[in-house]
């Protein structure tokens, strides 16, 4: 981003054009070094992958045919050119433990992470812009101490142990909630044999499907995780709304607009809002791919069969491709959601252009 | 100590030294008016405090098993907080723990940003290529989920608290590259550098010299707002079971071996995850306040 070719008053959409180009070449060169990282992860790791796929009890004929066929005694340079070639072809390998592309593995795990961040966004973006609004408009007030203080602790909340308490709390003690998991095991076995399944995400399945009970059970199994990675979402998306408002109330037409006996609301939610969005689609953007990178740790209280618990039950199997290939996906949605927040960011902010 | 104060708030100071006191203490004032900032102040404080007197304060060895009083609930006489699986006193481990916390938190603190400031001074003081190809490989950091990749590399390097500081570390540095290349670029084509350049300076001594004392104070800053999520990362690597190893009382592990008797023993994995909040939170009370000092534009009016 640094070195964007200055553009003249020529005409603007060239410019436009080039720029564009220059994001997509910048994507390019991170996802390469993405990819060199995982790789180079993959070759130091103190996991033999040849064995791993032979056993141990294999002759030193079958140990070197494998090491053969998986390309090990190329130089590292062609190995890399190899491992890049199969990622661009969507390869990233085959899982040690079921024998299945990894990618394929990633499709199926990926709609719970999808549904789980989605959620937890829109409650972050419903909860946490309004309270930002409130904060910003009446600085120094109780209001504005108060989603501060929430905030902060939002910000300094073991998700994981906030998970735990949610568990003990609304699912042990009062049973206001589904438990672990995605679905109770009644409707988990329904899942598989009534239910056509479009997405993925059980929530669209079963309201497609007209399976309304299912729905409402999936429902209260996904709106503790949802709300707990909703607030860490909504700490962040008011914090920043606050400061964002509170800027764009000091600018000179906001005073114009009120001096013009505006409504307040007006000034606020149509005039300043306007502005406001504009950086604060980056931040929700942010919000929403860290959200997405699996959630690890909020995953694995739940027993929410997403990307996150995909990585680390691999990490565990020590089952290596399938971690790098998990990284290697959720590093591309994170770039790729950076970029597209900057490009609309470009799109919606004329002074950006 | 009157006449130091006023020596310290005199609107018209004779040198140097007496200015830039005089600026801090002023800075340190202000702080004093934030109640959030001063009670973060308390917990960092006291939570230093915890950890050097430890051994004192801990009622029982945190390691020493009594299977006979082994899930005993909190406000138990002798144990405050109640006892874990294996009957060791909670309130002592937890006071332990504060020693493990702090250990990880200094050395990231130490590590990461010496790492940072070197990429971002050295790519914003030479730019051109240096710049380019050092930025893109911050960017590459970036784009790797902190916790994922931390068990990445904890997977090569091995658990273990050492392993899990180096993994916290290299997740930590690119925001400080980002701060400190920023600041050099201000810096860059100032008089005094061309200066000290003029005198035969290279680029070595210009960077070391004089940029990275530039960069120091808003990259100490960003460093105390950034310890809450480390000490978040870190107890998410021991729970995990991929940072310290049992049985060291660090609190994410304990709130994991907590976790099986959650429903009829809540005391276990609660007691190790209130501290977490605490210190975390105290880092951030700590840290939103300074930045409220040192950046008026930010505070509220």
């Amino acid at each position: 981003m640094a070195d964007i070719p200055q553009s003249g008053p020529r005409s603007r959409v060239p410019a436009i054009a080039l720029r564009i180009v220059t994001e997509i070449a910048t994507l390019a060169v991170t996802l390469l070094g993405l990819l060199l990282m995982t790789f180079l992860i993959g070759r130091v790791v103190p996991i033999d992958p040849v064995l791993s796929i032979v056993g141990e009890r294999a002759t030193t004929e079958q140990y070197d045919a494998v090491r053969l066929a998986l390309g090990l005694d190329e130089p590292l340079w062609k190995q890399f050119a190899i491992y890049v070639g199969d990622a661009l072809q969507g390869d990233l390998g085959t899982s040690i433990r079921t024998r299945e592309p990894v990618l394929q593995e990633i499709a199926r795990y990926f709609p719970a992470t999808l549904e789980l961040a989605t959620l937890a966004t829109l409650f972050g973006v419903i909860v946490g812009v309004p309270a930002g609004v409130l904060a910003a408009t009446r600085p120094g007030s109780l209001a504005d101490q108060v989603v501060r203080i929430v905030g902060l602790m939002g910000y300094s909340m073991p998700v994981f142990w906030l998970g735990l308490i949610g568990l003990l709390v609304f699912y042990g003690q009062l049973g206001w909630v589904g438990g672990p998991g995605r679905l109770d095991a009644t409707y988990e076995m329904m899942l598989e044999f009534t239910i056509v399944q479009y997405t993925g995400m059980i929530l669209i399945d079963t309201a497609l499907n007209g399976e309304w009970a299912m729905f409402g059970n999936a429902f209260s199994h996904i709106v503790l995780p949802a709300g707990l990675l909703g607030y860490v979402s909504m700490a962040y998306i008011s914090r920043m709304t606050r400061s964002f408002m509170m800027n764009e109330l000091g600018q000179e037409y906001i005073t114009t607009a009120r001096v013009k006996g505006m409504p307040e609301w007006r000034v606020i939610w149509v005039h300043a809002m306007r502005n406001v969005a504009v950086p604060l689609i980056t931040v929700i953007a942010l919000s929403y791919a860290y959200l997405l990178e699996g959630s690890v740790l909020t995953e694995t209280i739940f027993a929410w069969p997403g990307l996150g618990s995909y990585i680390t039950n691999a990490l565990f199997a020590a089952d290596m491709p399938a971690v790098l290939g998990g990284t290697v996906v959720v590093g591309a949605v994170f770039v790729a959601l950076n970029m597209a927040s900057d490009i609309l960011y470009r799109l919606v902010d004329p002074r950006a252009r | 100590m009157v006449a130091l104060r006023v020596w310290l708030a005199d609107p018209n100071p004779t040198s140097r030294r007496q200015a830039r006191l005089g600026q801090v203490w002023l800075g340190w004032l202000r702080l004093r008016r934030n109640p959030l900032a001063m009670s973060g102040l308390v917990i960092v404080g006291l939570l230093l405090l915890v950890a050097a007197l430890a051994p004192v304060l801990a009622p029982h060895d945190p390691l020493v098993q009594d299977l006979s009083r082994r899930l005993l609930p909190p406000l138990t006489p002798g144990n405050l907080l109640g006892t874990d699986d294996f009957g060791r006193d909670i309130l002592s481990r937890v006071i332990t723990g504060a020693r493990i916390t702090l250990y990880i938190v200094g050395l990231v603190a130490l590590t990461a940003p010496f790492l940072g400031l070197l990429v971002g001074t050295v790519a914003g003081y030479f730019g051109g290529w240096t710049d380019a190809v050092l930025m893109r490989v911050t960017d590459i950091f970036l784009a790797f989920p902190r916790l994922i990749l931390a068990l990445a590399l904890v997977a090569v390097l091995g658990p273990g608290i050492e392993n899990a500081v180096l993994a916290i570390a290299l997740t930590a540095w690119p925001p400080y590259a980002r701060v400190a290349r920023a600041e050099t670029l201000t810096v860059r084509n100032s008089d005094y550098i061309a200066a000290v350049r003029l005198q035969g300076a290279g680029g070595a001594r210009i960077i070391l010299g004089h940029v990275v004392p530039t960069c120091l104070p808003s990259v100490i800053i960003r460093v105390t707002l950034d310890m809450a999520g480390v000490i978040l990362i870190a107890a998410g690597l021991g729970f995990l079971g991929l940072g310290v190893r049992p049985p060291l009382p660090e609190w994410g592990l304990m709130i994991s071996s907590g976790r099986k008797y959650l429903f009829e023993q809540w005391w276990v994995s609660t007691m190790p995850g209130l501290a977490i909040f605490v210190v975390s939170l105290g880092f951030n009370l700590l840290g939103d306040g300074l930045r409220d000092v040192l950046d008026p534009k930010s505070a509220p009016k």
